[in-house]
């Protein structure tokens, strides 16, 4: 499995990349704004899963997600928005415009796991 | 004051810390202060719009900061550098965000964290609103949440 793991916060990318390390994740690439997240999608497919955190500067989650859901090479790719925005309508907002899945911080390595059903 | 916004920001700071850190944070008496500096050495600090407007901030001390964020990235941090103010402003943003979805009926935007350095720095001059101060106690040192927000 290969992710594309998209963060402002150099912080949560650590965090994560050491659980999907631990979970056996064959590749993983960072990137911290939803526009280098567009460059590395282009240069690094095939990607299987993207978690994506909503808000970042440049380019937000929301949008990086909208831009994504434009390109049908990218139709296969599932979107896992991983994000602190928790309310109902943020959620319903994401699945709208083509999320599979949502992931509220925080959230534990077992969370994560289940939600990737690794 | 009404302080009946303020239980989402408490909730989502024991979440944020027992889930991410697995430690317990327990709340102690709220207090107001007049001036918005922050109470501790380094603080994260989230933008509100919509509904209400303010900042709402988490200010630790210089050696909780380091212990908190050390222990997010399985490292040691010794100094304020790059990696603790990124590591500060997540806490933040994750506390924030994830009050939203307790404050039923608010509409919130959040910004990009800040995080300050220092202690003499106003978060927000306003003279018609004041900060509610609520400290913490855990076992890596005491902290406080700051919310300074004025409801429309
Ligand atoms: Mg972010």
């Amino acid at each position: 499995m290969n992710v594309l793991l998209v963060d402002d916060s150099s912080t949560m990318r650590r965090i994560q990349k050491t659980q999907l390390e631990n979970f056996g994740v064959d590749k993983i690439i960072e990137a911290g704004d939803g526009e280098e997240a567009m460059e590395k999608l282009e240069t690094s497919m095939p990607i299987d899963i993207i978690l994506l955190d909503w808000n970042m500067p440049v380019m937000d989650g929301l949008t990086f997600l909208k831009e994504v859901r434009k390109k049908s090479e990218y139709s296969k790719v599932k979107i896992f928005m991983c994000t602190s925005e928790s309310e109902k309508p943020k959620v319903f907002e994401a699945l709208q415009a083509g999320a599979n899945n949502y992931i509220v911080k925080p959230f534990s390595p077992e969370a994560l796991k289940k939600k990737l059903e690794l | 004051m009404n302080v009946s916004y303020i239980n989402p920001f408490i909730q989502a700071t024991l979440e944020t810390f027992k889930t991410m850190l697995n430690i317990e944070a327990v709340p102690e008496e709220p207090r107001i202060k007049q001036e918005p500096i922050p109470t501790y050495d380094v603080s994260g600090v989230i933008g509100l719009s919509g509904d209400a407007k303010g900042t709402v901030a988490i200010s630790f001390p210089k050696f909780m900061a380091l212990k908190v964020v050390s222990a997010l990235l399985g490292v040691t941090l010794k100094e304020i550098d790059p990696d603790l103010t990124d590591g500060i402003g997540e806490m933040a943003n994750i506390i924030v965000g994830n009050a939203k979805q307790h404050l039923n009926g608010f509409h919130l935007s959040i910004s990009l964290p800040n995080v300050i350095v220092g202690r003499d720095h106003t978060l927000v001059p306003r003279k018609d609103i004041s900060t509610l101060v609520i400290p913490f106690k855990t076992e890596m040192g005491n902290f406080s949440l700051e919310v300074t927000l004025k409801t429309n």
